[in-house]
């Protein structure tokens, strides 16, 4: 992967071409398809997991979709968004890991309370009962 | 007056930072504020699966996933998604040769992909409320159509500037501007695509697991 980032305390404006052609990271052709089809395997996969007939059980089998959608999330990250330690001076990575704390604090605080508030709280009674 | 200095007594001050400020391009920055937005709208949408997560499972005796998903739909759609990241990737590469037909051609392709997904999305909405799964039926299905149509309204968003920077780009050319707004857009698109990971895996996939 080719980056054209420079670092700022340069000065100097060697980047006066980069700019016009856009001032992120550059991804190549090469980038784009290998990113293109490592997405096509690893969603292909995971729904095969769900639609074909395997014989394994729903707990693995969604412990397994949710590792593939993981990594592809990773490949998108970096074969699409062109997203390197070194983007933006590293400002980027920073953002999406403050931001990835935020979104793991999120949903599994809000499953994590929720669940226990449902086990203790609500009378257990089942919902397809005529009220 | 002890503290004036002349001029000659500040420069042989040690300098810790620069005293001139170095000139920044415009829209220089744009790209690190659009990402910084895009980080903010993915805690929107973690919140929405968050709250899709907790009441996700409370049918209140109404349909379930496995009534009303149809997985060859769902892949059909994430198809769609996948192959219109890939088409704007090229858009992209055709902007930096400075392919102005090139770009615009890859952008129609990637606005058609977009509107064929949300195509695909709105028959199966229309088909749900069809059969009585609205919104209002159960709180599995209002969380169900507020993240899947959160992310449906960014898809239709994102083809309104897709057309927008074309007429730009026919317009005005592949200028520093545009080629910016396209950078931009290019992040927007590839970032749709990766919340679209999370949905066809946590609300589609899952579901029919349940």
């Amino acid at each position: 992967m080719s980056t054209h980032a420079q670092g700022h305390e340069g000065g100097t404006h060697g980047h006066e071409e980069g700019l016009i052609h856009g001032d992120g990271p550059h991804g190549t052709l090469k980038d784009y398809l290998t990113g293109f089809i490592l997405s096509v395997i690893l969603t292909a996969i995971p729904f095969w997991l769900v639609m074909g007939d395997v014989s394994w059980s729903n707990q693995t089998i969604a412990f397994v979709i949710v590792a593939f959608a993981a990594v592809q999330m990773v490949v998108h990250m970096v074969y699409f968004l062109h997203m390197t330690p070194k983007s933006e001076d590293g400002w980027t990575l920073t953002s999406l890991v403050f931001t990835l704390i935020l979104v793991v604090i999120t949903l599994a605080g809000s499953l994590w309370v929720m669940y226990h508030m449902d086990s203790n709280m609500m009378p257990r009674h089942e919902a397809s009962q005529p009220l | 007056m002890g503290h004036a200095l002349t001029t000659e007594q500040a420069a042989a001050r040690t300098l810790f930072y620069q005293a001139d400020e170095h000139d920044h391009e415009a829209g220089g920055s744009t790209l690190l504020g659009f990402w910084i937005y895009l980080m903010s709208d993915c805690l929107v949408f973690a919140v929405l699966f968050a709250t899709y997560g907790v009441v996700g499972g409370n049918y209140a005796a109404g349909p379930g996933p496995k009534d009303l998903f149809d997985l060859s739909l769902v892949a059909l759609n994430t198809t769609m998604l996948l192959l219109s990241s890939m088409t704007y990737g090229f858009a992209m590469l055709s902007s930096y040769r400075n392919k102005v037909a090139a770009t615009q051609a890859w952008l129609v392709v990637t606005g058609l992909f977009g509107a064929a997904f949300l195509a695909i999305e709105l028959y199966e909405f229309a088909h749900m409320i069809h059969e009585g799964a609205t919104p209002q039926r159960s709180a599995f299905l209002s969380a169900f159509f507020t993240l899947v149509g959160t992310h449906g309204l960014h898809v239709t968003f994102g083809i309104v500037w897709l057309i927008t920077l074309l007429v730009q780009i026919g317009k005005h050319g592949l200028n520093r501007a545009n080629a910016r707004r396209l950078a931009c857009l290019s992040l927007f698109w590839h970032f749709l695509d990766v919340i679209w990971i999370g949905v066809f895996t946590f609300v589609y996939l899952m579901g029919m697991l349940r």
